[in-house]
């Protein structure tokens, strides 16, 4: 797994096919955990298709109107309700996370420890602000009357979808904050450095799992610009 | 000629891109096999009973486990279906069946079988004690999270038989679970049962989502030195399949639970149209059935391969190795697999011929269901093929996969039958279906199971299990599965229809009593028979004839491990090195009649072996 086994791949297809009928691994130089990340976020693609299409059924398919997002959505600045406003602000928090993640990944191939550690810590924060912000989102949509099981403004399965998938999501981005927390603190403590073994799984640390979660981080957020296109542009 | 191969073409087949533009690989010696990529892998050893045999990390200890659970939930399967035949066969013997029950006995035979039996089986029982053998890794990638895949299955088993004891019992919806009816009360078990239903649907995803990403990047990323994806034994080309099916299938399952959860308890109405029920107009409103139908059998179809892939990669090493032959057109055999795998995702809808879709929808269904006939009819040609002229050894092994090949034809032909749109609309819903899908997806994997129950039982205990009552075991279950689904046929084309608690005075009285009685006499027959199994299972452990190393005499990793049983770490000292595929058996100038997978090629320099 030298630096230079990406380098000597014959080209394309010949790579490819070559690398498939090789012996022992399938993706060469390619880590067993980032392997599992890879495929694990194309189930998880699935499961997220599973539930924009149901939407998309569910929305041409109701008997009642759908309600008029951009009004929906809007925030009141002042007295002028300003269509899409939060959102905007969300996706561009939760996008500028993503920045701060692929740059923890650099540093942290760099093993400088400081800097990646802050970038996770950053990116952290910044998910976290974005949680907050859903559910601000949430308890304005609650108090307007919005229930999954009612909405005022038009077809039921309106609050139904959202608070479905938008929860779906925002469990994802929870449960990411928790590990880029988690693994911030192992940064810092210089796990990474030292290959401190995890203490459920025994095994070792090393700076692949900080890619690992980026990479999950920023399926997160691709996911993210769907639910944002299907929900609040249509 | 795989001598002369491996010097000559190494650069394709066996060598990496490292070795072939950096330093020189000898190329001079035959016996050469490119070094070892990856450093050995970390393992945990458990010291203590509790960290050795129940949270154990070792895929093999995982494997027993999942095959005693899902063993034991398809014994409740197994009982649940004997009163099911009793109350079809004799009505009111069963004191305390009534209709309502019969609904939830048949749902919950359905689920078990299908999700937390056979699939559960498979994949995480053979699965878990095959893969890190046969392909030559000490174990799974990630031995923590498969530890964790087990307990998360158990929990899922807890949670579904819990539902036997709730108020109202387990759902009575149907193994389909289709909505509106499954969530309404009127049905049986449409309080907490279809909710501990859909939650342990969830969780059985959940756990097996974190074996599968283990099992496909064992298969991946871990196999040894000399193992190319062409010298794997299809055993694991079928597991490795289906698991990809089931990553990618099970997700529309846990939508459709998280949705019909979210209808059931919060009322919303994703899958719920208006209804007016006992003259009461309800919250639900505008929600689409139909929705539920498609993720269902968009996770349902593939669930058929999930269950059938391994079962036709076990059956392929079972026949080559107790044929005495390799199994003919190896590599037509592996992309079969892949095919009918790739093929599976585009047929759900054939499941839903009368749901009421478009029918030119249903047109395109049929047309791809019935191309999903030529990679099956290509493997089942290879099989007989192989056995053409082989010399057999008529043991327990090969019965059950004879018992199989016939088995799973006949579930095929009719699959043919049903596949088309015409001739599916008045057999739908009928025993006719019933016989198809029993023969094809319940008999056929369930005789490879008990040929390879048969086959490794050896490796996994150190004793053979014995043929005598082995083969007594398979008349039973062979010829008497065939004496409860043949007639059943029978009952599908004069219109009894499936899921009826009773018949009642319809003019299939008459003409089916006798047929129906028949059948139960046969299910309850075939139901004891397979306590022959356990009892051979149970006294072969302490009593069976010590099996010693390799006693099939077959080729594959599993059976050569350092000790046998294989202990933790599988192999001893060093990891095999692969020099073939595990199917050399009676080649032509080879001293004997099997070459395992780790002969080198200067050991049988003049036997004519296949180029792998």
């Amino acid at each position: 797994m030298s630096d230079n086994t990406l380098n000597n791949l014959p080209d394309g297809f010949k790579g490819m096919s070559h690398d498939m009928s090789s012996d022992q691994t399938a993706f060469k130089g390619v880590q067993w955990g980032k392997v599992m990340m890879w495929i694990f976020l194309l189930s998880d693609t699935f499961i997220f298709s599973c539930f924009l299409i149901s939407y998309m059924k569910g929305r041409a398919s109701t008997v009642v109107d759908w309600p008029n997002t951009s009004q929906v959505f809007s925030l009141h600045v002042g007295d002028v309700p300003v269509p899409l406003l939060l959102i905007a602000i969300m996706t561009f928090v939760l996008i500028t996370s993503s920045g701060t993640m692929a740059l923890a990944v650099k540093f942290g191939y760099e093993k400088n420890r400081k800097m990646c550690a802050w970038l996770i810590l950053a990116t952290a924060i910044g998910g976290l602000t974005f949680v907050g912000m859903q559910a601000f989102e949430w308890s304005k949509l609650i108090h307007e009357g919005v229930r999954p099981w009612e909405n005022p403004f038009g077809a039921k399965q309106f609050g139904s979808f959202f608070f479905m998938i938008t929860g779906f999501h925002g469990t994802h981005v929870s449960i990411g904050v928790i590990f880029l927390f988690i693994f911030a603190r192992k940064t810092f403590r210089g796990d990474f450095d030292t290959g401190k073994r995890g203490y459920f799984t025994t095994m070792k640390s090393n700076y692949v799992a900080i890619e690992i979660l980026g990479l999950y981080w920023h399926f997160v957020d691709l996911v993210w610009v769907f639910i944002f296109a299907f929900f609040y542009l249509w | 000629m795989s001598d002369e191969y491996n010097k000559q073409n190494t650069p394709i087949e066996a060598q990496s891109s490292e070795t072939m533009s950096g330093s020189s690989g000898s190329t001079t010696d035959i016996d050469y096999v490119r070094p070892a990529e990856l450093p050995e892998q970390d393992l945990y050893h458990g010291h203590s009973f509790i960290t050795k045999w129940i949270f154990c990390q070792d895929a093999k200890v995982i494997g027993i486990q999942y095959f005693l659970t899902a063993v034991f939930t398809g014994i409740v399967g197994l009982i649940l279906s004997w009163l099911m035949r009793l109350q079809l066969g004799f009505p009111d013997l069963v004191p305390f069946m009534t209709a309502e029950h019969y609904y939830q006995f048949v749902t919950m035979h359905g689920m078990i079988m299908v999700v937390y039996f056979l699939t559960a089986l498979f994949l995480g029982g053979f699965g878990n004690y095959l893969i890190p053998l046969m392909v030559g890794a000490r174990d799974m990638v990630f031995p923590y999270v498969n530890m964790v895949s087990f307990w998360m299955f158990f929990i899922a088993v807890c949670v579904l038989m819990a539902s036997f004891f709730v108020p109202g019992g387990p759902t009575g919806a149907g193994w389909t679970l289709y909505p509106p009816q499954a969530i309404l009360p009127g049905s049986p078990g449409s309080g907490m049962g279809i909710v501990l239903m859909l939650i342990s649907l969830s969780l059985f995803v959940i756990g097996f989502t974190m074996g599968g990403l283990n099992y496909l990047i064992t298969i991946l990323q871990a196999r040894t030195r000399g193992m190319t994806l062409m010298r794997m034994p299809l055993t694991i080309w079928g597991i490795f399949t289906a698991t990809a099916l089931a990553m990618l299938a099970f997700p529309a399952l846990l939508v459709s639970c998280i949705m019909m959860t979210l209808d059931k308890l919060l009322e919303t109405s994703f899958f719920m149209p208006a209804i007016v029920q006992a003259g009461e107009v309800l919250d639900y409103g505008g929600g689409s059935p139909v929705l539920f139908q498609h993720l269902f059998w968009f996770f349902g179809h593939p669930e058929v391969y999930i269950v059938a892939l391994p079962a036709f990669g076990i059956v392929s090493d079972l026949i080559s190795v107790h044929a005495r032959k390799n199994i003919f057109g190896y590599r037509m055999m592996v992309w079969a697999i892949v095919g009918i795998g790739a093929l599976s995702f585009f047929v759900w809808a054939h499941h839903m011929y009368v749901s009421g879709m478009n029918p030119w929808f249903g047109f395109f269904f049929a047309t791809t269901t019935l191309i999903i006939a030529v990679p099956t009819a290509l493997k089942v040609y290879n099989w007989i093929i192989t056995l053409f002229r082989a010399n057999i050894r008529m043991n327990t092994v090969m019965l059950f996969c004879l018992g199989f090949i016939v088995t799973f034809v006949n579930g095929g032909i009719t699959g043919i039958f049903l596949g088309n749109v015409a001739v599916d609309i008045p057999l739908s819903d009928t025993y006719f279906v019933i016989a198809h899908f029993h023969m094809v997806m319940g008999i056929a994997p369930l005789m490879v199971i008990m040929g390879a129950v048969y086959h490794w039982f050896p490796l996994v205990t150190g004793r053979m299990l014995s043929e005598k009552l082995g083969k007594w075991h398979f008349w039973f279950t062979f010829l008497g599965a065939y004496s409860i689904y043949f007639p059943m046929h029978y009952l599908g084309f004069i219109g009894v229809p499936r899921r009826y608690f009773e018949m009642y005075d319809s003019p299939y009285v008459t003409s089916a009593t006798g047929m129906n009685e028949f059948i139960t006499v046969a299910a309850l027959i075939v139901g004891a028979s397979q306590f022959i199994f356990i009892y051979n299972i149970v006294t072969s452990l302490r009593l069976g004839k010590p099996a010693g190393k390799n006693p099939w005499k077959a080729n594959s990793l599993e059976w050569l491990t350092s000790e046998v049983p294989p202990v933790h770490g599988n192999f001893g000292e060093k990891l095999p090195v692969v020099h073939r595929w595990p199917y050399d058996f009676n080649v032509p100038g080879a001293k004997e009649d099997y070459i395992t997978q780790t002969t080198p090629p200067s050991e049988v320099i003049n036997a004519e072996v296949e180029k792998t």
